[in-house]
């Protein structure tokens, strides 16, 4: 139980045993009229999913949905590990045969065959290497405060039914924070985004790790003015597709984007 | 004649070896800036003006900054200053290194560099008592979980991604032969390919694999005598 819920944030990878032998054809649905040689697999519980998806949904690219209910365990079995990725992990692309993981390189892939707007992901090298910078630096000091936030406070006590100290808590708000300090006092200085006056794929990672932070009850706008404001420019400019991405995150934590807590 | 990059590092960073390792091994003309974190001099007022972030590695050309060692290869590799042998510019194997490149982070950086900094980094610099046995313990299960997930998904070929040494295999290797400093080398019996690949990677990197790992070498033999 604890593998599959743990790897649902990218944490933990340790091969599993077969849980649930399908992943069936029920799953896929086709968001075009005509099938696509492009499938997607993913699971809106997983945030870079989330993160993919909204990309997917605003380059308005051609593409099989192939939703992975990550809390069956669909991507722990063996015909999963085989034909669709040896990571088992979602977000996983099939491209015409070519299977890749890890969804910046997934990004970065799709954007070297012309699939994802300039806007979002620039082709000039200058200015890709601004975004590239931001997606380098999030993985070990955003992503993973943030996730491990989430996962203690509010994964942990769902699988073992123990709550964690407050002195964890604490200290794990901490790391936490001194990521946020960092994007309120340095990304978003003198900026609208991340990387400049636009929205670019950055400020779309960064959002669905923040966000996630939701469902532990934890409220960013309180301390982060700049974030908050910035988080609703990120909405605006992706909706309908963010609300889309995060209604299961609006659901678990009872907070709509406009919520007050 | 356009000026050289100017490449800010220290070879105790693991991702500062990587790169400086691939401009070498690939012949990218740059200005080598050594940064000497023991002496914090990434914490001065002029290296902010350098890197916000306060880090190494970071890159100057011209007026453009940046940080990040994995936008640096591809920032170079765009301007034709990386060699294509160490990042492929062809669709499929740039993705295959791509997809190596954002999988370490969680999967091998953090476990290692959590390992150096609680073992080496803060002891050593007094701001933290040395671990005891049982965090050795945990931190050593969690590097061996990285280690075990690179014997089992990533060693089917001679290096990480193919046949030939790329970008992939001199980050992720950089992470672990750092943990030497610790006292931490890879059991060849729990990780053979691993062990094996290590190696391979060391030739591959020659001649200035040794260059790049000479403070590492030294520290590491000390600490292994003092223990003796």
């Amino acid at each position: 139980m604890s593998l599959q819920l743990a790897s649902l944030i990218g944490l933990s990878n340790d091969d599993g045993p077969a849980y649930n032998p399908r992943l069936t054809q029920r799953n896929r649905t086709s968001n075009n009229k005509t099938m696509s040689s492009l499938r997607f697999y993913y699971d809106l519980m997983s945030q870079p999913s989330r993160s993919l998806f909204i990309i997917f949904r605003l380059s308005g690219m051609q593409y099989e949905d192939c939703v992975v209910a990550l809390r069956n365990g669909e991507h722990l079995t063996d015909e999963f590990k085989q034909n669709i990725n040896r990571f088992q992990r979602v977000p996983c692309i099939n491209d015409n045969g070519y299977k890749l993981g890890e969804s910046i390189a997934i990004l970065r892939y799709l954007s070297a065959k012309g699939k994802i707007p300039e806007h979002l992901y620039p082709k000039y090298f200058v200015e890709q290497a601004r975004v590239d910078e931001f997606l380098e630096w999030h993985h070990i000091t955003l992503r993973v405060t943030c996730a491990l936030y989430f996962r203690t406070i509010w994964l942990d006590p769902l699988l073992t039914g123990r709550t964690p100290s407050e002195a964890k808590i604490e200290t794990l708000r901490m790391h936490m924070e001194r990521n946020l300090d960092i994007v309120e006092e340095v990304w978003l200085n003198k900026k609208e985004f991340l990387t400049g006056p636009t929205l670019t794929v950055a400020d779309i990672f960064a959002a669905c790790e923040i966000e996630q932070t939701r469902m532990a009850d934890y409220d960013v706008r309180i301390k982060y003015p700049k974030i908050r404001a910035w988080l609703k420019r990120v909405r605006q400019s992706c909706n309908p597709h963010y609300d889309a991405a995060h209604h299961i995150v609006y659901k678990i934590s009872g907070t709509g984007p406009q919520a007050k807590l | 004649m356009a000026q050289a990059i100017k490449y800010y590092f220290d070879f105790l960073s693991p991702p500062s070896r990587a790169l400086w390792l691939a401009l070498k091994l690939g012949k990218t003309p740059f200005e080598a800036c050594p940064v000497a974190l023991r002496k914090r001099e990434q914490l001065t007022d002029e290296y902010k003006k350098i890197n916000r972030f306060q880090k190494v590695p970071a890159l100057v050309d011209g007026n453009f900054h940046l940080s990040e060692s994995v936008a640096m290869v591809r920032y170079l590799a765009d301007k034709n200053q990386m060699s294509e042998q160490l990042y492929p510019k062809s669709l499929e194997s740039r993705a295959r290194v791509d997809e190596f490149l954002e999988w370490q982070h969680l999967n091998v950086r953090v476990a290692c560099g959590t390992f150096f900094m609680k073992a080496w980094l803060l002891p050593i610099n007094g701001l933290a008592p040395n671990p005891k046995p049982d965090a050795v313990e945990k931190l050593t299960k969690d590097v061996e979980r990285s280690l075990g997930l690179l014997e089992h998904m990533w060693m089917d070929k001679d290096f990480l991604v193919g046949q030939n040494l790329t970008v992939a295999d001199l980050f992720a290797v950089s992470e672990i032969e750092q943990l030497r400093l610790c006292k931490f080398n890879v059991n060849e019996r729990k990780f053979p390919k691993v062990a094996k690949w290590l190696e391979r990677v060391r030739n591959a990197a020659k001649p200035y694999h040794d260059e790049a790992y000479e403070f590492l070498n030294k520290k590491s033999k000390q600490a292994v005598e003092s223990k003796l």
